[in-house]
């Protein structure tokens, strides 16, 4: 069966198990270690919460990338919400700045986690957040 | 599915299932601190070798439970973490400095019978 994306509707707590799951998962299957893999679900876990603390309400797509050698190599991770925005990214993006209830370590700490990070945000028009990591060799 | 919690003795075991989600670590916080009093326990052991992520919210869950345990009386070990997990935790920029850990359920056992004077 082909590696397809995974498209994972987020609005509660379950749903941010169900899709560090699914992230798992994905990596397993593209051959990343048990390491790569644990760290790619603790940063979908990190970017998923923060869906369901400040929007509410979003998504969370999982996919292979085949970044040009012909086999999937890569796990690509969008979280999408509608939700408030952040006014202040390069402040979300500091260690321990919070407005909901964590310790302020989830956006950085995703960004540690994954190989690549990159978030947009506007105010009143939601956050978009696109991480990947490659498998190691 | 709540968190189990056995009770052995002085003791109160917590087994943390690998699909923990955000309540079911808040109702292990109160279930614990609950039980504390009604078997009057002085060292709990959480278990987290079936954890397969521990993400910012599940270790400051974990730091609670063991910093409102030690107000009512009782000593908290955190044991069996993942290699992988551990590795993600310090690359996330969690600590756990000021929670007692051990490798495995025995070493954790030990280390509360040490502290209570068993």
């Amino acid at each position: 069966m082909p590696l397809g994306r995974i498209r994972i509707v987020i609005s509660t707590d379950a749903d941010i198990v169900v899709a560090r799951r699914s992230g798992r998962e994905l990596a397993d299957q593209i051959g990343c270690s048990h390491t790569d893999a644990t760290l790619i679900a603790t940063a979908i876990s990190e970017v998923a919460r923060n869906i369901v603390t400040h929007a509410g309400r979003g998504e969370i797509i999982i996919s292979p990338v085949d970044e040009g050698t012909g086999e999937h190599t890569a796990v690509e991770v969008v979280a999408r919400d509608e939700g408030p925005g952040i006014p202040d990214l390069e402040r979300a993006m500091e260690d321990g700045y919070s407005t909901g209830r964590g310790l302020g370590l989830g956006l950085p700490g995703a960004r540690r986690l994954m190989d690549s990070f990159e978030i947009t945000s506007e105010v009143g028009v939601g956050t978009t957040v696109v991480m990947r990591k490659r498998r190691s060799t | 599915m709540a968190v189990p919690i056995l009770k052995q003795g002085d003791y109160l075991i917590a087994t943390i299932q690998s699909a923990m989600t955000d309540s079911e670590a808040e109702q292990l916080r109160d279930d614990l601190m609950e039980r504390i009093g009604r078997y009057r326990s002085r060292g709990i052991i959480v278990d987290i070798t079936a954890l397969d992520v521990m993400d910012s919210f599940a270790a400051r869950s974990l730091r609670n439970i063991a910093h409102m345990t030690l107000l009512r009386g009782a000593d908290t070990v955190v044991v069996g973490m993942q290699p992988e997990v551990a590795f993600a935790m310090v690359q996330l920029g969690l600590t756990f400095e000021d929670v007692h850990t051990a490798l495995d359920l025995e070493e954790g056992l030990a280390f509360l019978d040490a502290r209570t004077g068993h």
